[in-house]
């Protein structure tokens, strides 16, 4: 695995775009920090470009990668190792690349500005987005031979968990706005790893005060520490479930 | 060496192998043949590991293959078409396939002298002629000193002086007591290399002879001639 994880690492290196995104992840962070007067809100602009940007460029970036790995995978499978390994692996290298950047890019301005409970919980939420968003990538692309199908499979799961599971909800909440469906709210924002992921963060910061009795809901579930373990293990099945119906599907795929 | 019993595959509605059983010897050249989409590549690369067959067992060495890698430290393969990373040079390709096959024997490296592989490492692979993927293809086939070849179209491609060179290597392998799978649709080209000839067609596997026996059964004096003659009837 490390041998093959090491040809992966290097490739990605190489290509420069892993580069470019660290470098726009930080001119965006520090710019964000450095315009607004007081640190709460640079961290809320930030929170708005990592909830957009991050899972957009794991999943396309993941997406293309893995469609351009196809001669890589070809050429490993004649070979004594294992199928498992060779996916494991691009897995494992595009994952690393990607959390790499984004603690690089995102994750020091944040610990410099923001109170450091707050970037703690946006570094670890930062890092999960970009492995699920690799995981969910990795299975969109072997779900279909065709490159342009993968990668608007891809974009397509990406608006749905980015703007349209927003909508869904925001709908939710006004159709039963008469029920008391707050604790349902809370279920269903752990069908989105993007709104759990902006829920753990902004239940650190201010403004949750203002989110009404909605608010104390979140506040009374994920505030606490099971609540917490919780949202941890859910993004954690975000991780492990797509990635590993992908491996099945790649075991079993003919070449 | 290899027992293949009874597989059969299917991709969507096209059967292209059905209940396909062969037994392949060490020290045997094996010719596959038949007309175009009949099924030899993809035999080829179930024993590879790279298809999954639906139906039916592949034993290498009498152990079961599916769920198993190991075996393949013993088989060099020499794609019909060789596809590498674009971005990787010459010398690169070779590394990596060195550093993952981590082989502890010693390197047979005949070809890569002889094809001169040695001046041209620092090219992109995205950069080389047909032939030249071809050469490196081949290179990697027999580095590593396997028991079993697999070469799908090894020819195709390649100049004459190259093509001569590589059937030099596959005759010499022979003898040593390597068992060989060559497809081929240049008969003539086969000829002195080829002792037992497989003939396929529409997933179906026709027969499996001896050339000697073929050429005594057709009244035929070369390979090619008798294949046309068994094709006629």
């Amino acid at each position: 695995m490390k041998r093959i994880l090491k040809y992966v690492a290097l490739d990605i290196l190489k290509n420069r775009i892993v580069l470019a995104y660290a470098l726009m992840l930080a001119l965006f962070s520090w710019s964000a920090f450095g315009l607004e007067s007081n640190a709460s809100k640079g961290v809320l602009t930030v929170l708005n470009i990592i909830l957009l940007t991050v899972p957009l460029v794991s999943v396309l970036f993941a997406t293309i990668y893995v469609y351009n790995s196809s001669e890589f995978i070809e050429l490993l499978v004649s070979h004594p190792v294992k199928r498992g390994m060779i996916w494991t692996s691009l897995f494992v290298g595009v994952s690393l690349s990607l959390v790499l950047a984004f603690l690089l890019g995102a994750g020091i301005p944040v610990l410099l500005f923001a109170d450091i409970g707050t970037a703690v919980m946006m570094i670890l939420t930062g890092s999960f987005l970009s492995v699920i968003f690799v995981a969910v990538a990795f299975l969109a692309s072997i779900l279909t031979r065709d490159k342009a199908k993968g990668i608007g499979i891809s974009i397509m799961l990406w608006l749905y968990f980015s703007l349209l599971f927003d909508g869904i909800v925001l709908f939710l909440f006004f159709q039963f706005s008469e029920y008391p469906i707050e604790k349902a709210v809370v279920l269903l924002s752990a069908l989105s790893p993007v709104d759990l992921s902006r829920i753990l963060i902004l239940l650190h910061l201010d403004v949750s005060a203002m989110m009404g009795y909605t608010g104390a809901v979140f506040k009374n579930f994920f505030g606490t520490q099971w609540g917490l373990v919780l949202s941890f293990a859910v993004l954690t099945l975000w991780v492990v479930l797509p990635f590993m119906a992908s491996l099945r599907k790649f075991n079993r795929k003919d070449l | 060496m290899i027992e293949i019993r009874n597989i059969s595959k299917r991709f969507r509605k096209l059967q292209v192998l059905n209940n396909v059983s062969l037994l392949l010897q060490k020290g045997e050249c094996v010719a596959l043949i038949g007309p175009n989409g009949c099924g030899k590549t993809t035999l080829l690369k179930s024993v590879l590991g790279m298809v999954l067959p639906d139906q039916g067992q592949i034993l290498f060495n009498g152990k079961t293959i599916s769920r198993d890698n190991h075996y393949r430290a013993q088989i060099g393969y020499m794609p019909q078409i060789g596809r590498y990373p674009e971005n990787m040079t010459i010398g690169q390709v070779i590394d990596m396939v060195r550093s993952i096959r981590n082989s502890a024997g010693p390197e047979d490296n005949d070809l890569y002298e002889r094809f001169a592989i040695g001046s041209m490492v620092d090219k992109k692979m995205r950069t080389l002629s047909g032939g030249t993927t071809q050469k490196v293809s081949a290179t990697l086939a027999f580095m590593f000193s396997p028991q079993v070849l697999i070469l799908d179209e090894p020819t195709a491609g390649l100049d004459p002086v190259a093509a001569e060179i590589l059937k030099e290597k596959i005759i010499d392998l022979r003898d040593k007591g390597c068992l060989i799978i060559i497809t081929s649709h240049l008969l003539n080209e086969l000829e002195d290399m080829v002792s037992e000839v497989v003939f396929m067609q529409e997933g179906n596997l026709i027969l499996h002879k001896n050339v000697r026996e073929l050429k005594e059964m057709t009244g035929k004096e070369t390979l090619a001639k008798s294949v046309v003659e068994l094709l006629k009837t």
